[in-house]
C-alpha cells in the first residue's frame, strides 16, 4: 500500500488555545468581580455595565461558550486531524469557525453588559447572535464531517462519535431553544411562554451542560489521557456503550431543573427518571478514564498533564452523581434555588471542564512547539492551587446552601417562620460567600501561573504550524460505491453533505413557520383573572429583564408551606401565560418577587431601586442608580406589542393604538403616589428647579425607568391575589 | 404544555437518528474490535523525526 504524505493544520489548534486561555482569564475574572460584589455589593455603584445582573451573564458565557468552547475546538481540532489521519477538509472553513466564534464573543461581551439579553439562561445573546452561532456551528460540523469523509483510518475512535453527537444536538438545541420574534436589532420575545418557556429553556439548558461541556469534554478525555498516560483506555467496549447510552439518557433530564415548580407533576417525573439512570452512562465514563490509569500511577506522581486529568474525572464523577441526586425531589427540595447549585456546577466547571483543558494545554503545547514545558514545578504549583481553590470554592458554597435552605425551612411552634426576614438567611452565609472569593482568587491565580509556564515554554519552542505525517489511503470496500481509481471520493461525500446541510436547513425553516402556529393556540388562558401586562408594565418587565433582575429573584412560589408563608399562594401554571420569555430563575439571591405586586408602596421600592442598604439595612443587592435618573425610551411598544400578538397575547388594536397614552397615565399615578413621601419631593422638586436655573433639560418622573420598572412589581403576582384563589384552575 | 409535544418530538427524532446511526456503525463493522482503536492511537504518525533529520542534511 502505497504511502501519502499530508500536513496536519496545528495553527488552527494554536489559535484556538490562545483563545482559550485568553477568554478563560476574562471569563474567571468577571466571575471573581462577582464574588466580590456578594461581599460588596456596590463595588460597582452607579456603574451600569459593571453591575451584577448584566455581568452574571457575561461570566457564564464566557466561561462555557468561551473559554470552553474554544478549548472543544482546539482539542477537536488537534485529536480529529490525527485519529483520522488527515487534515482538516478545509482551512477556509476552519478559519471562519475561529474567527466567527471570537466575533460572536466579542459581540457577547459588549452587548451582554449594554443589557441586550434575552434572560434565558445560557442563551442570553440576543437573536442576530443567535443566528450568526447556529452558521458557525453548522461551519464546524461541516468541516468536522467532511473531514470524516476524507479519512484515512476506516474506523472512528470513540472520541469521534462523540464529537459527531456534540455537533448533532447543540444545532438542534440552539435552533429551538433560541425561536423568537425580534421586535429590534437586539431585542426579542421567545415565542414560547411561562411553563412552555421554562420547558424548552430548561431542555436546552441541561442538555447544554449535556452536549457542550460533557459529550466534548468525554471525546477530549478519551483522546488526551490514554495519549498522556500512553496507554489504551481501560476498556474500549465500556466506551462505545457508555456512548450510546448518555446521549440516548441525556436528552430526556431537563425538566429536573423544574421540579415543584408549575410544571405538570408527570413530565417532572419523566424529568427524575431518566436523570437517575443517567448515573449508569456518566460513571461509566468516569470509571473508563479513572482505570484508564491503572498501573500507571507511578506517572500520576510525577506528570502535572496526569495530576490535572486525574482531578478533572474526579470532578466529573462526583457532579454526576450529585447529579441524579439533585434530581430526587426530596433533595431538590432542599437544593434548588440555593447556592448548593453554585457548588455543584462549579465542581463541574472548574474541575472537569477547567483542570481537563488545563492537562490539555500543558500537553498539548510542548508538543506542537516541538519543545518541553518551561517548569514542571510551577505546573505543579498551578496543581495544588488550583485543586485548593476549587475546595475552598465549592465546600462552603455547599454549607452555605445547606443552611440557607434549612433556614427558608424553619418553623417556630406557633406557625409563624423563624427567619421571617429572608435578609437573615443571606447575612448568616456571609462568611461563605469570603470563602468563595478566595477560593476563586486562588484558581485565577493558578490560571495566571499557567499563562507563564505557556509563554516561557512557547518562547523556547518552534513553532510547526503545518506538521508532515503519512498514512495509507483509505482502499474503499464499499460494493454500492462506484469506486474509480484512488480516492476521488468528492463525488461521493457531496451528496451525503449537501443531506445534512438540506436537512438542517428544512429544519429550521419548517420549524419557524410551524412553531408559533402551534404555540398561540396554546396561549389560551386557564385563569380567567390573569391579563396581559399594561403597556408601561411591559415596558417595566423589559427593563427587569435588561437587569437581569432573573439572576437573583426566582418568580416562582413552590408549593411548600414554608413558601407559601413567606411569599404568598404557590404558583400555578396558568398565571404565566403571557410571560415571554419566563422569569422563574433558578438561584433566590434575594427573595422570591411571584407576589411581590402590593406588599411594598411605590416610594418604597424607589428608595430601595437607588439605594437597597436605606430600606434594608444589610442587603447585598446592588443600587439601580441609573434607573433613576435615565429617561425611557418606550417608542417601540407598538411593536412589542403587535409581537406580543402574534404570540397570542390578546391586546386590542385599540390598546395597541393607545399604548402612549395608557402608559401616560399609569406613569403619572405613580408619579402622583410617588409625592406621598416628604423626602421624595424634597430631593425632586429641588432637581427640578436646579435645572430650570441651569436651563437643563428635565425629565419628568413619570417619563424614567424606574417608574415602569414600579409598574412591573407592583403588578406581580396580583392577578390571582385580586379575587380569591379558590377562582384558579391549574393545568395540572 | 403542548410544547412538549414539539419536545418530545424532536427528542425523539434526535434519538432515532443517533439509532440509526449505531445500527449502520454496527453494520459497517466500526465495533467489531473493541481492543485494536483503544491501542492505535497511541502510535503518533508525524515524521518529526525524518523531517528534522532531511533539514540537516540539506
Amino acid at each position: 500500500m502505497e504511502l501519502q504524505q499530508f500536513y496536519y493544520d496545528n495553527k488552527i489548534v494554536k489559535n484556538f488555545l490562545y483563545a482559550t486561555l485568553f477568554w478563560g482569564v476574562i471569563g474567571m475574572s468577571v466571575g471573581l468581580l462577582l464574588a466580590f460584589l456578594f461581599l460588596f455589593p456596590n463595588l460597582t455603584d452607579g456603574i451600569s455595565w459593571l453591575s451584577f445582573g448584566r455581568l452574571r451573564p457575561l461570566h457564564t458565557n464566557a466561561v462555557i461558550f468561551a473559554f470552553v468552547g474554544n478549548a472543544i475546538f482546539a482539542g477537536v481540532y488537534y485529536s480529529t486531524q490525527r485519529l483520522l489521519k488527515a487534515r482538516m477538509y478545509s482551512d477556509i472553513l476552519s478559519k471562519i469557525n475561529f474567527w466567527g466564534w471570537q466575533l460572536i464573543i466579542v459581540g457577547a461581551a459588549i452587548t451582554l453588559p449594554l443589557g441586550y439579553t434575552s434572560s434565558k439562561e445560557y442563551a442570553e445573546l440576543e437573536w442576530p447572535f443567535d443566528i450568526a452561532i447556529a452558521v458557525v456551528w453548522v461551519v464546524f460540523g461541516w468541516n468536522l464531517i467532511a473531514t470524516i469523509f476524507k479519512r484515512r483510518q476506516r474506523h472512528l475512535y470513540v472520541a469521534i462519535w462523540f464529537y459527531i453527537a456534540t455537533f448533532v444536538t447543540v444545532a438542534v438545541l440552539h435552533i429551538f431553544n433560541s425561536l423568537a420574534i425580534p421586535v429590534g436589532l437586539f431585542k426579542s420575545y421567545s415565542v414560547y411562554a411561562g411553563v412552555q418557556d421554562a420547558l424548552v429553556q430548561w431542555w436546552y439548558g441541561h442538555n447544554a451542560v449535556a452536549f457542550f461541556l460533557t459529550t466534548p469534554f468525554l471525546g477530549l478525555m478519551y483522546y488526551f489521557i490514554p495519549k498522556a498516560a500512553n496507554r489504551p483506555v481501560y476498556s474500549y467496549k465500556l466506551s462505545i456503550i457508555h456512548f450510546w447510552s448518555l446521549i440516548f439518557i441525556y436528552i430526556w433530564a431537563g425538566p429536573h431543573h423544574l421540579l415543584y415548580s408549575a410544571l405538570p407533576d408527570w413530565a417532572q417525573n419523566l424529568g427524575v427518571a431518566f436523570s437517575v439512570m443517567l448515573l449508569m452512562p456518566s460513571w461509566g465514563g468516569m470509571i473508563n478514564g479513572l482505570l484508564t490509569l491503572r498501573g500507571a500511577w507511578d506517572k500520576v506522581k510525577t506528570d502535572p498533564v496526569l495530576k490535572f486529568m486525574v482531578v478533572a474525572i474526579t470532578g466529573y464523577g462526583m457532579a454526576t452523581f450529585e447529579g441524579p441526586m439533585l434530581s430526587l425531589k426530596n433533595v431538590n427540595a432542599i437544593a434548588h434555588f440555593s447556592d448548593w447549585v453554585i457548588a455543584h456546577v462549579h465542581v463541574g466547571a472548574l474541575a472537569w471542564n477547567g483542570f481537563l483543558t488545563f492537562g490539555m494545554v500543558y500537553w498539548l503545547v510542548p508538543r506542537m512547539f516541538k519543545t518541553k514545558l518551561f517548569s514542571v514545578k510551577l505546573a505543579n504549583a498551578h496543581f495544588w492551587t488550583g485543586t485548593l481553590g476549587i475546595i475552598l470554592y465549592a465546600l462552603p458554597m455547599y454549607v452555605a446552601g445547606f443552611v440557607q435552605a434549612s433556614m427558608w425551612k424553619q418553623f417556630n411552634p406557633d406557625g409563624t417562620l423563624v427567619y421571617g426576614n429572608f435578609l437573615e438567611t443571606v447575612t448568616e452565609i456571609m462568611p461563605m460567600y469570603w470563602f468563595r472569593a478566595i477560593g476563586g482568587s486562588m484558581y485565577i491565580f493558578g490560571m495566571f501561573i499557567l499563562l507563564y509556564n505557556i509563554y516561557k515554554t512557547i518562547k523556547t519552542g518552534s513553532e510547526v504550524t503545518d506538521e508532515l505525517a503519512e498514512a495509507a489511503p483509505l482502499q474503499k470496500i464499499s460494493k454500492r460505491r462506484l469506486a474509480g481509481e484512488g480516492f476521488h471520493t468528492w463525488l461521493e461525500r457531496k451528496p451525503v453533505q449537501l443531506t445534512i446541510l438540506a436537512t438542517i436547513a428544512i429544519l429550521i425553516g419548517g420549524i419557524i413557520q410551524i412553531v408559533p402556529t402551534i404555540l398561540v393556540k396554546s396561549n389560551i388562558p386557564t385563569i380567567t383573572s390573569v391579563k396581559p401586562y399594561t403597556p408601561l408594565e411591559l415596558e417595566g418587565r423589559d427593563i427587569y429583564i435588561r437587569e437581569s433582575c432573573v439572576s437573583c429573584h426566582s418568580q416562582m412560589i413552590r408549593p411548600f408551606r414554608s413558601e407559601v408563608e413567606r411569599y404568598g399562594e404557590y404558583s400555578k401554571a396558568g398565571e404565566y401565560v403571557y410571560d415571554h420569555p419566563f422569569l422563574w430563575g433558578s438561584k433566590r439571591t434575594g427573595p422570591d418577587l411571584m407576589r411581590i405586586g402590593g406588599k411594598y408602596s411605590d416610594n418604597w421600592h424607589f428608595n430601595h431601586m437607588y439605594d437597597p442598604q436605606s430600606t434594608s439595612s444589610g442587603s447585598i443587592m446592588p443600587g439601580y442608580k441609573w434607573l433613576i435618573t435615565n429617561e425611557h425610551d418606550r417608542s417601540n411598544i407598538e411593536a412589542k406589542m403587535e409581537a406580543m400578538v402574534t404570540l397570542g397575547v390578546p391586546y386590542t388594536e385599540a390598546e395597541i393604538a393607545n399604548a402612549e397614552a395608557l402608559m401616560d397615565e399609569q406613569a403619572s399615578q405613580i408619579q402622583k403616589n410617588l409625592y406621598s413621601d416628604p423626602d421624595f419631593v424634597a430631593s425632586y422638586e429641588a432637581d427640578k428647579k436646579y435645572a430650570e436655573e441651569n436651563g437643563l433639560e428635565f425629565v419628568e418622573m413619570k417619563d424614567r425607568e424606574i417608574v415602569a420598572l414600579i409598574a412591573y412589581i407592583q403588578r406581580l403576582g396580583t392577578d390571582i391575589k385580586i379575587k380569591e384563589p379558590e377562582t384558579s384552575t391549574t393545568s395540572n | 404544555m403542548s410544547v412538549i409535544y414539539l419536545l418530545l418530538t424532536v427528542s425523539i427524532t434526535v434519538a432515532v437518528f443517533f439509532f440509526i446511526v449505531f445500527i449502520l456503525a454496527v453494520r459497517k463493522g466500526q465495533f467489531d474490535d473493541d481492543y485494536t482503536p483503544s491501542v492505535r492511537i497511541l502510535f503518533d504518525d508525524e515524521l518529526v523525526k525524518e523531517k528534522s533529520n532531511k533539514s540537516t542534511k540539506h
